[in-house]
C-alpha cells in the first residue's frame, strides 16, 4: 500500500478538466471518460483525474504498482451536436498485448501452462520435480524465442521510433528471462550445495554476453597471443570458471614465448586440478572440500614463492584461482555486473556455498561491487530479493516494474505448482496466484482476439474464475456468427445458461431486424428459447395476413421437431401444412386440420377469423367436406368469437368483417343443410 | 484489428532428407492487409486467390512469384448485405467461397448466392434470399449445380443453368435442424457428399436417393468447422473442429473383397487395386454400418487447446491453422 503514494500521477492526454466536466464508466477492463456539456459549475477539482483512475481503482484491490501500466487515450467516437464536439476517451490499461511480436509469447505460453495444469500431479518427487523443470524450460525457450523475433524485427524496421520499441522490449525480455532462469535454479530445482554452484555458473556463462564479441574477436584472429586484448579473454575465462578454454589459450602463449614456460606448465597443471563439483553422485561435499583446501594450500604456495613474479597477468590469475577479492574486482569491467562478481566469488572461495548461505555473500557482493558509485537497480533488487529466496518479494517487485501481467502470472502459477507459496491471502479472499492469473486473463479479454486464452485461465481460478468469466464473456463485440457460435460453445461448456440466452437473443434480434427469420428461428432454437420462437412466428403469420402468402417455404416446410419448440410455431407448421393439403386437394384430411386447429386452441385467437375465413372455401366445395359435428363445432367457434369480442362495437362497424361473419353464417348453415340430409340419407338408395 | 493474407512456402519438395523427412519450417514469403476477417478462400488458378471477407467484400488477391509479392486484383464490394446495399453498415459476412476457373460462388449470412465471374466487374447472377437462414458453405456439385448447406440444417441443390431462384432438391437432417457448417463432395463419385454439423456430427448423403442422409458418424464434440475428402485418395476423409481436434477417417483398409480378375492378364497389379479400392469405398461410405466395414478413425493433434478452424490437404500435405494462432504442416501424412 505505501508503494501507491509514491507514484507519481498520470493524464490522459488530450482529456483536460479544466475544459470541460469529464465524466468516467468502469468496464472490465478499461475505462470510458467522456467530456460533457455540462459548465465547470465549482467543485470539479482536476485533481480527481489526474492521480489516474486505473490507480485509484486498483488500490481498493490492494496491488500496488498498478499505476505503472501505461494509459492511452485514443479517441473512440465523435459525437456532433453542441457548440463544439465532444469527445469519448478509451483508457486502456494494457497497452502490451497489441504488440505484434508478443502475441507469440502469449499464444505459446498459453500451450505451456494448459499443459501444466492438465500434468499429472500423482508424479512424486523427483520425476515431478523434473516434469517442473522441463515446463520451466518450455517457458524459457518461448521468451527466448520471442526475443529473437523482437530482435529480427527491431533490425529489419526503418522506423527510429518502432526500432527503439523492439529493442527496449528486448531487453526487457531478456531481464526477464534472467530473472526466470534464476528462479528455476533456486526455486523450482531447488538445486542443492553442489550443483548449486555448476548452475550458477551456467546462468551467468548464458547471461553476460557483453564481453562475447571481444572474446570472437580475439579467438578469431591470426595470432591470438599477440592480440592486445588476449590477457582480457583468459581472465574473462577464469572469471567464468571455463578452464579448458583458458588453457587452451594459456598454451598458444607458451608456445610463443618459450622463457614463460616452466610457470605455465605449474599454472595449466593447477587449472586442471581444481576441483570442482559434480552433477552425479561421485563425490560427498566433505569430499570435494577436503581436495579443495588441499588445492587451495598448494595455489598459495606457488603464489607466496613468487613463481608467478616475473609475469604481472598470471600472478593476478592466480590470485584469482586463490578467490582474491581484490584482484578479482579489478576485472570488473570484464564481469560487467554484481551478480556475476558473486558467482565468481564463490567459485574460488566457496564452491560448496549452500542456497541458504547465498543470500550474505549477494549482500556483500553487490555492496563491494557498486562500492557506493552506484545505487541498484529494480533489477539488482529482484536478483537479491531471489537470493534471498523471497518469493513473494520477487514476485512483487517484478510485477511493480513489468507493464503486463504475463510473467508473474506464470511464474506464480509454476511456483504454486510446485508447493512453494503459502496461501498468502489477499484481504479479497483469494491467494496470489489466482489473483494475478485473473488480473493476467482480464488483460486479454480487452484484445480482440486473444480472449480466448483468457477463457482457460479463468477456468483455473477455482475462487473467482467463473465470475469474472460470466462478466468478460458478455462483452466481446459479436461481428460475425462464427464468433458468436465460438462464445456460445465456450458458455454452453461451463453451463453459462444466462450468458447462452443473452447472447442467442442479442442474434436472434439482430438476425429479425435484418429480416432473416430462418437464422433468428435458428439462433432461438440453439437457447430453447420458446417466448421468441412464438416472436419469430407470429412475425410470419404477420406477413401471410398482409402478403396472403408464406415467405420463406423452405424455413416453413421443413421445421421437424423444432415446430414443438413454442406453440405458435407448432400453429405456424400446421397452419402451412393446412396450406399444403388443400394445395394438394386432400379437403377431408385439410378440414379435420383446421377444426383441430381451432378446438385444441393451438391456433390463438386472434387468428380464428381467418382460419374460419379459410374454411369458407371448403364449405362452398360441391362435395360436402364437414361432418354435422364439426359444422357444429365451426358455428360454435364463429359464435365465441363474435360473442367474446370485446371491441363489439368496433366489430359491427366495420363492413369487411361483418360481411364477412354473415358470409360464414350462411355458408355453414348451407353447409349443415346439405350434410344433415346426406347424413340422413340411407346408403343405396 | 490488423488482419493479413500471407503466403507461405511450406518447403523444397526436393530436399527430402535420407529417412526422408522433409527439412525446414514453412517460411514465410509476402503478405498483404485485409480488410475484415476472412472467412473462407480459395486458389482460382496458380496465381489468384480468392477471399471472402467478414464486411461481405469478396477479393481476388495476384500473387506475384518473380518478386514475391501480392496484390489486390479485383474487388466486389458489398457482395452480401443486409437490406440495403447503399447502407454504411449493411454488410453482411461472406461465409463461404468456391471456384471453378473462372467462376467463383459465393454464400453469405443474408442468405444470398452471388455468381461472380473472374474478369467481369458486376455480377453474373445474384439469387436474393436464397435461404432464409444463413448460408454456411457451398461447393460444386457439377459445373452447373452448387451445393449449400444453411442454419437450419438443409442441404440443397442449385441449378445455376436454371432461372428461377428456387433450389432444384432440398434435403434436410431427420431430427433437429442442427446447422450444418460444412460441405464436400466425393471427388470421383459425384453423388457421395458429406456434410458437418453444429453437434460435430458427420453426415453422408448418397444424392441419387432419398432426402435424408445415408450415415451418421458421431464425431466431434463441438461445431465441425471444415470437411474435405482427400482429392486424390478418396478413400480418406478429413474434419476439424471447434473442439481442438482433427480427425482422419480412414476407409482404405477395407480390402477384404478383391475380385479374382485381379491376376489375370499380366496387368499391373497396383492398378487394379486402385480401381477396385476405388469400387469397394463405394459400399464403405455409403454403408449403412460403418463398423462393419472397417475404418479407421485417428485425431491428429494429440495435445488439443483451442479451436482448429480450418484445414486443407494435397497429395501427402496436409495445413491447418488453429486458434491459438499457429499453422501446422504435416508432409508426411501416409507415413
Amino acid at each position: 500500500a505505501p508503494l501507491t503514494d509514491t507514484v507519481p500521477p498520470q493524464v490522459v492526454p488530450g482529456a483536460d478538466p479544466l475544459a470541460r466536466q469529464l465524466c468516467f464508466a468502469w468496464g472490465p477492463a478499461e475505462v470510458l471518460v467522456c467530456e460533457t456539456l455540462f459548465g465547470r459549475a465549482g467543485g470539479f477539482r482536476s485533481r480527481c483525474l489526474s492521480r489516474s483512475p486505473c490507480a485509484s481503482r486498483f488500490r481498493g484491490k490492494g496491488r500496488a504498482g498498478a499505476a505503472a501500466r501505461s494509459l492511452t487515450g485514443s479517441v473512440a467516437a465523435t459525437a456532433d451536436g453542441g457548440p463544439s464536439s465532444s469527445r469519448v476517451f478509451v483508457v486502456r490499461r494494457d497497452q502490451d498485448i497489441y504488440i505484434q511480436t508478443l502475441r507469440k509469447l502469449f499464444n505459446e505460453s498459453h500451450g505451456i501452462f494448459m499443459g501444466l495444469q492438465r500434468s499429472e500431479e500423482e508424479l512424486a518427487g523427483k520425476s515431478r520435480k523434473a516434469q517442473l523443470v522441463q515446463v520451466s524450460k518450455n517457458y524459457r525457450s518461448v521468451i527466448r524465442a520471442c526475443m529473437e523475433d523482437m530482435h529480427q524485427a527491431a533490425v529489419s524496421t526503418r522506423d527510429p521510433a518502432l526500432q527503439g520499441q523492439y529493442s527496449t522490449q528486448v531487453s526487457i525480455l531478456s531481464a526477464m528471462e534472467l530473472i526466470w532462469n534464476l528462479c528455476e535454479i533456486l526455486f523450482v530445482e531447488a538445486a542443492t550445495a553442489g550443483p548449486l554452484l555448476l548452475r550458477l555458473l551456467d546462468w551467468v556463462r548464458l547471461h553476460v554476453c557483453d564481453v562475447d564479441s571481444m572474446v570472437r574477436e580475439v579467438l578469431s584472429s591470426e595470432s591470438p597471443s599477440k592480440h592486445k586484448l588476449f590477457w582480457n579473454v583468459v581472465d574473462v575465462f577464469v572469471l567464468q570458471g571455463r578452464m579448458d578454454e583458458a588453457r587452451h589459450l594459456l598454451s598458444k602463449e607458451a608456445s610463443a614465448n618459450p622463457t614463460s614456460v616452466n610457470m605455465y606448465k605449474i599454472l595449466d597443471d593447477l587449472m586442471k586440478k581444481m576441483p570442482v563439483p559434480s552433477l552425479g553422485n561421485t563425490q560427498t561435499l566433505t569430499e570435494l572440500e577436503l581436495k579443495w583446501q588441499h588445492w587451495h594450500e598448494e595455489c598459495q604456495r606457488y603464489l607466496q614463492d613468487g613463481t608467478f613474479a616475473s609475469n604481472p597477468h598470471m600472478e593476478s590469475i592466480c590470485k584469482i584461482l586463490l578467490g582474491d577479492e581484490d584482484a578479482i574486482l579489478e576485472k570488473k569491467e570484464l564481469m560487467t555486473t554484481w551478480y556475476h562478481f558473486l558467482v565468481t566469488r564463490l567459485l574460488y572461495s566457496h564452491p560448496t556455498v549452500k542456497p541458504m548461505e547465498l543470500r550474505f555473500y549477494a549482500q556483500s557482493s553487490m555492496d563491494l561491487f557498486l562500492g557506493g558509485e552506484s545505487s541498484p537497480e529494480p533489477l539488482d533488487m529482484i536478483l537479491m530479493a531471489a537470493f534471498e529466496f523471497e518469493m513473494h518479494q520477487v514476485i512483487k517487485e517484478c510485477s511493480i516494474v513489468l507493464s503486463n501481467w504475463w510473467f508473474v502470472a506464470h511464474l506464480t502459477d509454476l511456483l504454486d505448482h510446485c508447493k512453494l507459496l503459502q496461501s498468502h491471502n489477499l484481504y479479497f479472499g483469494s491467494n496470489m496466484r489466482e489473483f494475478l492469473l485473473l488480473e493476467y486473463a482480464s488483460g486479454l479479454f480487452s484484445h480482440h482476439s486473444l480472449w480466448q486464452l483468457g477463457v482457460d485461465y479463468f477456468d483455473h481460478c477455482p475462487e473467482y474464475g467463473r465470475v469474472y468469466l460470466e462478466l468478460h464473456i458478455e462483452r466481446i463485440p459479436l461481428s460475425t456468427e462464427q464468433k458468436a457460435l465460438k462464445v456460445l460453445r465456450i458458455c454452453e461448456q461451463r453451463q453459462m445458461h444466462e450468458q447462452v440466452r443473452s447472447i442467442c437473443k442479442i442474434m436472434a434480434m439482430k438476425a429479425l431486424r435484418n429480416n432473416r427469420l430462418g437464422s433468428a428461428l435458428s439462433w432461438s432454437i440453439r437457447a430453447k428459447d420458446a417466448a421468441f420462437a412464438t416472436l419469430i412466428s407470429d412475425r410470419f403469420l404477420k406477413d401471410y395476413c398482409e402478403r396472403g402468402c408464406f415467405s420463406d417455404l423452405d424455413l416453413i416446410d421443413n421445421l421437424g421437431p423444432s415446430m414443438l419448440l413454442s406453440d405458435r410455431l407448432t400453429f405456424l407448421g400446421k397452419y402451412r401444412e393446412f396450406h399444403r393439403l388443400y394445395g394438394e386437394k386432400r379437403f377431408p384430411e385439410a378440414a379435420r386440420l383446421l377444426l383441430t386447429l381451432m378446438t385444441a386452441h393451438i391456433a390463438p385467437s386472434s387468428f380464428w377469423m381467418t382460419l374460419l375465413t379459410d374454411a369458407l372455401p371448403l364449405l362452398e366445395q360441391k362435395e360436402v367436406i364437414f361432418s354435422a359435428e364439426q359444422t357444429y363445432e365451426l358455428m360454435r367457434c364463429l359464435e365465441d368469437l363474435t360473442a367474446g369480442n370485446p371491441d363489439k362495437q368496433k366489430f359491427q362497424d366495420d363492413d369487411v368483417e361483418t360481411t364477412k361473419v354473415e358470409m360464414l353464417r350462411l355458408a355453414l348453415a348451407r353447409n349443415l343443410a346439405r350434410v344433415i340430409i346426406k347424413e340422413g340419407t340411407v346408403e343405396g338408395s | 484489428q490488423d488482419n493479413r493474407i500471407s503466403i507461405w512456402s511450406a518447403g523444397d519438395f526436393g530436399n527430402a532428407g535420407l529417412n526422408g523427412e522433409y527439412h525446414g519450417e514453412p517460411h514465410f514469403l509476402c503478405d498483404i492487409q485485409h480488410n475484415g476477417d476472412v472467412m473462407d478462400m480459395q486458389f482460382l488458378d496458380q496465381e489468384r486467390i480468392v477471399v471472402a471477407s467478414s464486411t461481405g467484400t469478396v477479393t481476388i488477391f495476384r500473387h506475384h512469384q518473380n518478386n514475391q509479392t501480392l496484390s489486390d486484383d479485383h474487388r466486389w464490394e458489398k457482395a452480401h448485405y443486409h437490406v440495403d446495399q447503399d447502407t454504411s453498415c449493411g454488410g453482411a459476412a461472406c461465409t463461404g467461397v468456391v471456384c471453378n476457373n473462372p467462376e467463383i460462388v459465393t454464400v453469405g449470412e443474408d442468405g444470398r448466392i452471388n455468381l461472380f465471374r473472374a474478369d467481369q466487374k458486376d455480377a453474373v447472377r445474384t439469387i436474393d434470399n436464397a435461404d432464409s437462414s444463413t448460408l454456411h458453405a457451398v461447393t460444386f456439385l457439377r459445373t452447373t449445380e452448387i451445393l449449400t448447406v444453411n442454419s437450419i440444417g438443409q442441404l440443397k441443390i442449385w441449378d445455376l443453368r436454371q432461372q428461377r431462384n428456387e433450389p432444384s432438391q432440398i434435403f434436410s437432417l431427420a431430427g433437429d435442424r442442427v446447422p450444418l457448417h460444412c460441405v464436400d463432395r466425393h471427388p470421383n463419385q459425384q453423388h457421395i457428399v458429406a456434410t458437418g454439423g453444429q453437434d460435430g456430427m458427420l453426415s453422408i448423403w448418397d444424392i441419387r436417393q432419398g432426402t435424408m442422409p445415408v450415415s451418421l458418424l458421431n464425431a466431434h464434440e463441438a461445431e465441425m468447422w471444415e470437411v474435405h475428402f482427400h482429392p486424390s485418395d478418396p478413400d480418406h476423409l478429413f474434419t476439424c473442429s471447434e473442439d481442438g481436434s482433427l480427425w482422419h477417417w480412414d476407409t482404405s483398409t477395407n480390402v477384404s473383397d478383391k475380385p479374382s480378375f485381379l491376376h489375370q492378364g499380366g496387368r499391373s497389379t497396383a492398378y487394379l487395386s486402385h480401381s477396385t479400392i476405388n469400387q469397394s469405398v463405394v459400399s464403405a461410405w455409403l454403408s449403412s454400418d460403418p463398423t462393419k466395414d472397417r475404418m479407421e478413425i485417428t485425431n491428429l493433434i494429440p495435445n488439443q487447446t483451442l479451436s482448429v478452424n480450418s484445414l486443407d490437404v494435397l497429395g501427402p500435405c496436409l495445413v491447418y491453422g488453429t486458434d491459438a494462432e499457429a499453422i501446422y504442416v504435416n508432409r508426411q501424412l501416409f507415413a
